[in-house]
């Protein structure tokens, strides 16, 4: 292994011991402007619902979507999950309104 | 079996793959769910499903193993259709068999309720006021709270 591929293996580690992955879908990816983003996990934020908090600060539209008058639901690792869910490096975070399939 | 696909689907020809060669199947309840052009009183042009790839497959087949839990189900079939689509189009089918029809008929309802609440899709419709995205509706959480009495 030389240095670059130990510099790209520190990279993807630090990335997985820091950062978690969040996806938008439906409404709130086009309220947002994106599909996904790493988000690097702050000491404060610990829970779904602490993240939820968390995104609000940014203002605008992530104010009034992630609103909790809004009916947002989260995914924990592609698992609906109760804002109390505790979240850890490399989790994968969904958020979006409610289901309308089928 | 789960199956999101983005092409359409032959109800007859699935049904006959899955009861071939079975003659433990007595009954075949089947549901197919359509593309409507109106919705909310406003014409609908188009229809553009979106899912969460990965977590939709695993809902599905979660939705699929808690009714062979809950009946005597032989074989059960599900598939989904994600992209644009239009009026008259096939979304949903259904597909279960049983030894009888009580069981067949239940399960096919009951995975149409809980596909609708549960599984993660979303429309959005345009009409000729532009795009809207379709609001989940409180009569389809009814359905699916029936079945947890």
């Amino acid at each position: 292994m030389d240095d670059s591929d130990l510099l790209k293996a520190r990279g993807v580690v630090s990335g997985r011991v820091d950062t978690i992955t969040i996806l938008y879908f439906a409404r709130l990816k086009e309220a947002f402007g994106r599909a996904s983003e790493r988000f690097a996990l702050p000491q404060s934020v610990d829970t779904v619902g602490g993240l939820r908090e968390h995104l609000r600060t940014r203002g605008g539209s992530w104010e009034t979507e992630l609103a909790d008058t809004k009916p947002v639901r989260v995914a924990l690792n592609q698992e609906m999950a109760a804002p109390a869910a505790r979240l850890s490096p490399g989790d994968e975070v969904a958020f979006f309104p409610p289901v309308t399939g089928g | 079996m789960v199956r999101i696909q983005s092409e359409d689907f032959d109800s007859g020809a699935e049904i006959a793959i899955l009861r071939r060669n079975n003659p433990a199947i007595g009954a075949i309840a089947s549901f197919i769910g359509l593309v409507r052009d109106v919705n909310s009183g406003d014409h609908v042009s188009e229809l553009t499903l979106e899912h969460y790839p990965g977590m939709t497959e695993k809902a599905l087949e979660k939705i699929v193993d808690e009714a062979k839990s809950r009946w005597d189900v032989i074989d059960l079939l599900v598939i989904h259709r994600v992209g644009v689509l239009h009026p008259t189009d096939q979304i949903v089918l259904v597909v279960v068999a049983g030894a009888h029809r009580g069981e067949a008929f239940a399960a096919c309802e009951f995975v149409m309720d809980y596909l609708k609440t549960q599984a993660p899709f979303w429309k959005k419709e345009q009409t000729s006021a532009g795009g809207r995205w379709v609001e989940a509706r409180s009569s389809d959480d009814a359905a699916a709270e029936r079945w947890t009495r």
